[in-house]
């Protein structure tokens, strides 16, 4: 197929007529979604806010599951989409494979995710994002999501495809930039995620259509978790690549070690995926081995490739400040660091924000053990609140604030109002996960309309710090919500009335990534050794946090009634 | 050189690694086995651990099992606040209690002993309940077709909440349950 | 790049080059872990008597 490639005079990047326009349709139908996935959040949070309990209870169920479908699924995989063709025909400057294939996963995606959404607003399908058996939604909620996934799995193959067509047509030499490499292992956990929803979410279908008598509710929960968590551990290698992509573009950041963090991603595409077992903890018929086994993701490698990149990717920054000059102390790097540029203020609040609150109540979360004080409790939303949008929403916030310009080709609206916006979104979404944890350590249950268990044979009252925190989540939703609402007004925003910029000069042949010199990397190579004492102090914070909330959660465990 | 391009080095595999980042690999190891042995050291030593006595059953034999046991060990009945006769369960001493998960509701009211040991049998009769102790906070799942069997051994006296923390239609809020501790 | 010129790369390096054998083991292995063991456990759930 014939095609154009067009170098951005700005950033220097290459795009790809085909890429470019599935990129921006992608991206496009991502933020609608998140639109949408907004909107069912004030019902949610409105509803939860003891003060307000806004909606009754049919509407806030089916709000509920549309919330978490829009989020955890249409919103953040349409994006992912963006990325992959991203990391494939952009970095790499080539053409991407099969352009037709991607405009197949394009349509599928949108017929599937509007299916499964007008099946969950006609009311009979409040089933939740989970879905469990025997509860039974309409049967074009489950044909919705699978086409949906089945146009994912064409998306990831048409990324494995072009990977292939740059190594052919040798628009690159050696090995694949990092984030490319961080983008394939989300493809890879993304191809397992989807192929294990297809094993568990056909023979639903059939189940709903009367084809099949009854599916076994335990054998649901498990393999369904193996697309349920895993799909959103495609988020974390997409996030985590996306904190490689941004230092570098705007700092000039470059990997402390290739070895390192391509290691640490190889941990990733071996483990990541085991987590989904922190959700069947506290089931039965799963033998303490393979919990604390798959719950450990082997022996928790993937802890390690976490904790990794959570000391390469600041790592990288401070070395790139220190060449900068920035050499001061152990933090003039990091205070002189560019926080009025939202791309790079969002990523390091979704570094930050991930690492202390998602990833460790993630672990604790998921200690086999200590999972009986929380599961099913408000903690679990609070964490994931942390990790998936904190994490991964703003991740991908922050990446387009660099994405309009150079992709797009307009000039952000209203600069100002974009400097701001991922501190508010950022800060006020890490306290409202903050204070879920908090009433879910207090017991507070997810999912549940009603805390004064109205129409209940008894009454049950939770304790006031409980409700205070319910309030707090209330409020500071609403402001975490006012800060989403923001990005999508500036991002649609600017590519409606925003300056239109310079395309750039169109060729019909793709320009190589030019080889690295060896005179080059000779003379990087004397420069290349800058200690990063400031990243040292950062983690080690970390670690403090880490191993006394970790034990405290035991110091709980163990003030509980005696089981065996 | 940048993680936007193809490493520089052709054998970047061979580069070599500062010692920081050594060091950082090697606590982050350490930290990892550290709570991967954490969990078996409880299983071992830890005194709450959740039960992996589990068996395959049918409502319609759950039902048969648990109404056999409260009607020999019934106390006393009480009424809800809707106005429901609800039985008073006394599990006898390190015996065996059923409780049966249902749309909506936690049947029957169970009486339990301080210091004594239970066998305490779950299992939903229709969807996925979740069995949420408060405010002692223990939560388990419960499951259609599974039977669990949860060693339990209250700490504390009083009376005590279990809410249902699982998703199961409309009236879940109202699904609340009751356990005294005497 | 002449074929032979390969012959100095570390073996893990050439496994991280490798991406289809990556897909491979990233599929087989929460697919053995996770649920076929998973799967195992569930079938060897005794009844109930």
């Amino acid at each position: 197929m014939a095609t154009t490639y067009r170098t951005c005079p700005a950033s220097g990047l290459q795009f790809e007529a085909h890429a470019e326009k599935l990129m921006k349709w992608n991206a496009v139908a991502a933020v609608l979604w998140l639109l949408v996935g907004g909107i069912t959040a004030i019902g949610v949070i409105m509803t939860r806010w003891p003060a307000f309990k806004l909606l009754p209870p049919d509407q806030f169920y089916t709000i509920l599951t549309a919330h978490g479908v829009d989020m955890l699924l249409c919103w953040i995989i349409f994006f992912e989409m963006a990325v992959l063709y991203f990391a494939s025909s952009v970095l790499l400057r080539c053409r991407l494979a099969t352009p037709k294939w991607g405009w197949v996963q394009f349509w599928l995606m949108v017929v599937g995710s509007v299916m499964t959404n007008v099946a969950i607003f006609q009311g009979e399908s409040s089933v939740m994002f989970t879905s469990y058996v025997p509860m039974m939604a309409a049967p074009h909620f489950y044909l919705g999501l699978i086409l949906f996934a089945v146009g994912a799995l064409i998306g990831c193959f048409v990324f494995l495809g072009t990977l292939v067509v740059a190594k052919k047509d040798k628009t690159y030499t050696g090995s694949i930039p990092m984030v490319t490499f961080g983008a394939l292992t989300a493809c890879i956990i993304a191809i397992f995620t989807i192929l294990t929803g297809a094993g568990i979410l056909l023979p639903t279908l059939a189940w709903s259509l009367g084809l099949i008598k009854e599916i076994d509710a335990q054998l649901y929960r498990m393999v369904w978790w193996g697309l349920g968590h895993s799909s959103q551990q495609i988020n974390v290698s997409a996030h985590v690549a996306i904190w490689y992509l941004i230092p570098a573009v705007v700092i000039g950041a470059k990997p402390l070690s290739e070895k390192v963090s391509r290691g640490a991603f190889l941990m990733y595409i071996l483990f990541l995926q085991l987590a989904s077992a922190h959700h069947l903890l506290s089931d039965p018929g799963m033998s303490a081995e393979w919990k604390v086994l798959n719950t450990s993701y082997f022996m928790y490698f993937a802890v390690m490739a976490s904790m990794i990149h959570g000391f390469t990717v600041p790592g990288a920054i401070e070395a790139a400040q220190r060449r900068k000059g920035f050499t001061n102390g152990l933090f003039e790097w990091l205070r002189k660091a560019p926080w009025g540029n939202p791309a790079f203020a969002g990523m390091f609040i979704s570094l930050v924000s991930f690492g202390f609150l998602g990833g460790i109540s993630g672990v604790v979360l998921g200690t086999e053990q200590i999972n009986m004080l929380m599961h099913n409790t408000f903690y679990v939303p609070g964490h994931f609140h942390t990790t998936v949008v904190t994490g991964t929403t703003l991740a991908f916030m922050a990446v387009t604030y660099l994405l309009v310009p150079t992709l797009f080709k307009r000039e952000m609206i209203h600069p100002k109002l974009c400097q701001i916006q991922p501190y508010l979104f950022g800060i006020a979404m890490s306290i409202t996960g903050l204070v879920m944890m908090g009433a879910g350590t207090l017991g507070v249950s997810r999912r549940h309309w009603d805390m004064a268990f109205s129409g209940a044979p008894f009454q049950y009252e939770w304790p006031g710090a409980a409700m205070l925190m319910m309030g707090m989540t209330g409020f500071f939703g609403m402001v975490t919500i006012v800060g989403g609402a923001l990005w999508i007004y500036l991002v649609v925003g600017s590519l409606l009335w925003g300056k239109k910029l310079e395309g750039g000069a169109v060729s019909d042949k793709p320009t190589p990534i030019p080889a690295a010199t060896p005179a080059a990397s000779a003379s990087h190579h004397g420069s290349d050794h800058v200690g990063v004492p400031g990243t040292v102090v950062l983690v080690m914070a970390l670690l403090v946090s880490f191993v006394l909330y970790y034990f405290v959660n035991w110091k709980y465990l163990s003030e509980v009634w005696l089981l065996s | 050189m940048s993680a936007i391009l193809p490493p520089s080095e052709r054998l970047w595999w061979k580069e070599p690694i500062a010692k920081t980042e050594w060091m950082w690999i090697a606590i982050a190891f350490v930290w990892g086995m550290i709570m991967f042995v954490m969990m078996i050291y409880w299983h071992i030593y830890g005194k709450q651990n959740l039960s992996n006595e589990a068996y395959k059953t049918t409502p319609e034999a759950y039902a048969a099992k648990a109404e056999k046991f409260i009607a020999e060990n019934t106390v006393r009945n009480e009424t809800g606040l809707d106005g429901n006769e609800i039985p008073v369960v006394k599990v006898p001493n390190g015996g065996e209690g059923y409780l049966i998960a249902r749309l909506w509701n936690w049947y029957p009211i169970l009486e339990l002993e301080k210091g004594q040991e239970y066998k305490i049998h779950l299992s939903s009769m229709d969807y996925n309940h979740g069995f949420s102790l408060q405010p002692v906070n223990i939560n388990i799942q419960v499951v259609p077709g599974y039977e669990h069997v949860v060693k339990m051994t209250p700490t504390s006296s009083g009376t005590f909440a279990i809410v249902c923390n699982e998703f199961c239609g409309i009236g879940h809020h109202s699904m609340l349950g009751r356990i005294y501790v005497k | 790049m002449a074929d032979n010129d390969n012959d100095d790369v570390p073996f893990m390096q050439k496994l991280l080059d490798n991406h289809f054998l990556l897909v491979v083991i990233g599929v087989v292995s929460p697919t053995v872990l996770y649920t076929l063991w998973g799967i195992v456990d569930i079938m060897n759930t005794p009844l109930a008597k």
